[in-house]
């Protein structure tokens, strides 16, 4: 499997996605800065975590405007997989590639813990290898990971499957609604969420329950 | 040419750090408070061009830019 990383100043989760990644699919990422106009030929792109541009105006705001955005999109239209974690996820919602938008958690404060996420759609090419209603655990660690759409988005996303994972067991860490943790596009090749699963990968990690979400997508490119 | 945008929430879209400011203005004893909304302002120097001009370009950035329009409305004023 080829995959792509997005790399933009404040990036901080890079790390982890290229070795999460490198340890399942045996190849690291390659490593795209924000600023290029090209992507390599790539099976799967991923936007990591951080704190891109010190989260200045809005979350994802200023890296959604990117140049290698544009590619991000032309590639998404193609067909190719797209997965945004955390700050990822803004940046995509923010590209309006993703329905809704991330706003500041409810508690008003930084939420670093682990949570629960029930999966709530397995028919896709990034939760296949999951149960359906299957519990997880992940860690989160974000200050604005609130999802909120208007109702007739909400009414969509929900009608069409788009919810990938809610919050379960009442850790809903940030007062997201309808307790959705990562929303797919209506085409199901873009997925974001706010969990890390990158931080579950191996024994040493505490756990390997993040594993599955990267093995399923590995299995389909590989198929 | 100086313009002035103002973001604010939309209607219905919660805003807890406007309800935090809400009961700190209530804790230092100020009274007869409804609702705090906390929104964000721009000022933004434009070159000189008429008015039509300068609202389309504006109006322009905060679809683009400075608004997220799934939460946040603007209003777009030419102040100079």
């Amino acid at each position: 499997m080829k995959s792509a990383l997005i790399q933009f100043p404040g990036s901080n989760r890079d790390r982890d996605m290229v070795h999460a990644l490198a340890s399942v699919s045996g190849s690291a990422p390659a490593l795209v800065w924000h600023k290029e106009t090209a992507l390599p030929d790539t099976d799967l792109i991923v936007i990591p975590g951080g704190f891109s541009y010190g989260d200045y105006l809005r979350s994802g705001a200023i890296a959604a405007r990117s140049p290698i955005i544009e590619q991000v999109r032309a590639a998404a239209r193609r067909g190719v997989r797209v997965l945004g974690v955390c700050n990822g996820f803004q940046i995509l919602t923010e590209a309006g590639l993703l329905p809704g938008t991330l706003m500041r958690n409810a508690s008003l404060k930084f939420v670093c813990r682990e949570v629960l996420l029930e999966v709530a759609n397995n028919a896709t090419s990034f939760t296949h290898a999951y149960k359906k209603g299957q519990i997880i655990r992940c860690p989160v660690a974000h200050h604005d990971g609130n999802y909120f759409a208007d109702p007739d988005t909400l009414a969509t996303i929900e009608g069409n499957e788009q919810v990938a994972f809610r919050y379960s067991g009442g850790t809903n860490p940030n007062g997201s609604i309808n307790d959705i943790a990562g929303v797919f596009n209506a085409e199901k090749n873009v997925l974001g969420l706010m969990p890390h699963p990158e931080n579950l990968i191996e024994p040493a990690h505490g756990g390997t329950d993040g594993r599955a979400l990267f093995e399923g997508v590995l299995e389909m490119v590989e198929a | 040419m100086k313009a002035r945008v103002t973001v604010t929430l939309k209607n219905g879209v919660l805003d807890p750090q406007g309800q935090a400011i809400e009961g700190a203005l209530d804790g230092l004893g100020f009274t007869g408070i409804g609702t705090v909304r906390q929104g964000k302002v721009f000022d933004i120097e434009l070159d000189d061009c008429n008015k039509d001009t300068a609202l389309s370009l504006l109006n322009d950035m905060c679809k683009k830019l400075l608004a997220n329009t799934v939460i946040e409305d603007y209003r777009v004023d030419i102040i100079g």
